[in-house]
């Protein structure tokens, strides 16, 4: 399974809500995500299966592979 | 201050403070009305409290979700049911990856590891997987286990006590007035059930809730009242944070003083209790939350991440604890 790097480019739906990220008002999704790892592929908008332990996460669409915090840290 | 608030607290640091005396319900919630102005005089004798009845150590806890989503019970405040239109999906962490969690969860010096499912009750499977993972731990990691895998039958609270689980973690959520409102799927006497279970099994007893789900303050301190009639060894304090798709995702989180108040209330109602951060603090406090709790009767945390949300960097409730001079419980210790 390939790892989705999280960035410009690839954020086509919001990852929080799943709605169309250029569609509408996702600030409030940005403040809550600062608190919460991703739900929804930024790719695709499937429920992504989300792991959390005490220091991150990792996210997967059964699609596009997995991404984790340590990934995006890196 | 004026004559009334003066002699509440006056009244709660003679009883609480010198005769170990926890405040009735009526005491507590006179306590929960304090105005703003009393508040910090109110965290200063919280904290003395704490440091006089279970000392200045702090016990660090990490947990993690075995089994994630999907549940079928409705508490309302919860993502993990599968009753409502929740992002979030199930999952099964592997033993593997569950002894990891607790390798890294010990070096941060914490001595409490809490395996947590999202269930009515366990089923054989989720006990066959609990009772690997205990073991792997065990055998791997020096570090207490916990496990919170909802209500229990007698023969699987005798089962968990062998396996070396040292604590069991099942909250009553709420006042149980409040509860009806809160849960539907089933009640708080099954709840207490088990407690008493696993308190008669020789396990300790961890039994908390969440405050701001729409309790007044006079359910609040019945809650106060029921858990402290339990005498449990470990209350969790969590403050709702509303959950997309749930039946509470539009209530307003707690404002921070209310949460403040609740958290010294709740340490002048228990004294001896290890009263433990949990979930919500960093929504409903912000990053000075944790310092405001621990010097306003807190004596222990859940480091780093919570089940599906996550939590401050575990380094910084660490070095906070450093800069208190709050040390981290060891692991011999019982608070
Ligand atoms: S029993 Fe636990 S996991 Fe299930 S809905 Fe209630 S709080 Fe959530
Ligand atoms: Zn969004
Ligand atoms: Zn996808």
């Amino acid at each position: 399974m390939t790892a989705v790097e999280p960035g410009p480019g690839t954020t086509t739906f919001c990852d929080r809500c799943g709605a169309p990220a250029g569609e509408g008002d996702h600030a409030r999704c940005a403040r809550e995500r600062e608190l919460e790892p991703p739900r929804f592929c930024p790719e695709c908008a499937r429920r992504m299966v989300v792991q959390v332990d005490p220091f991150g996460w990792t996210a997967r669409c059964s699609r596009h592979g997995t991404c984790s915090s340590a990934a995006v840290e890196r | 201050m004026t004559a009334a608030t003066s002699i509440i607290l006056s009244r709660a640091r003679e009883q609480v403070l010198e005769r170990g005396e926890g405040l009735s319900e009526e005491q507590v919630l006179e306590v929960l009305q304090l105005p703003d102005s009393e508040l910090d005089a109110l965290l200063e004798l919280a904290h003395e409290v704490r440091m006089r009845w279970c000392g200045p150590e702090v016990e660090v806890e990490g947990i993690i979700s075995l089994k994630t989503g999907g549940c079928p019970e409705d508490c309302h405040f919860c993502s993990q049911s599968g009753l409502f239109e929740s992002p979030v999906r199930s999952a099964w962490l592997d033993v593997p990856m569950l002894v990891e969690a607790a390798k890294q969860t010990a070096k941060t010096g914490a001595t409490e590891f809490c395996i947590v499912a999202a269930v009515r009750g366990p089923d054989a499977r989720l006990m066959a997987q609990v009772a690997a993972g205990v073991a792997a731990i065990k055998d791997a990691v020096d570090i207490n286990v916990a496990c919170s895998l909802g209500m229990l039958t007698p023969e699987q609270v005798t089962a968990l006590a062998g396996m070396g689980v040292h604590r069991y973690n099942h909250n009553l959520e709420t006042a149980r007035s409040h509860f009806p409102n809160v849960v539907t799927t089933h009640t708080w006497e099954e709840r207490w059930e088990t407690l008493r279970l696993v308190r008669e099994a020789g396990m300790e007893v961890c039994c908390g809730g969440i405050v701001g789900m729409g309790e007044t303050l006079e359910q609040r301190a019945e809650f106060a009242a029921q858990l402290a009639s339990l005498t449990p060894d470990e209350v969790p304090l969590n403050f709702l944070n509303p959950r997309p798709g749930t039946p509470f995702g539009d209530l307003e989180p707690m404002s921070g003083p209310d949460a403040l108040r609740t958290v010294a209330a709740f340490r002048l109602a228990l004294p001896r209790t290890v009263l433990r951060f949990a979930g919500g603090r960093e929504l409903t406090l912000g990053d000075l939350g944790a310092r405001q709790g621990l010097l306003g009767g807190i004596n222990a945390v859940i480091v780093g991440n919570y089940l599906t949300t996550l939590g401050r960097p575990a380094e910084a409730d660490i070095d906070l604890l450093g800069e208190l001079e709050m040390p981290i419980k060891a692991l011999n210790e019982t608070l």
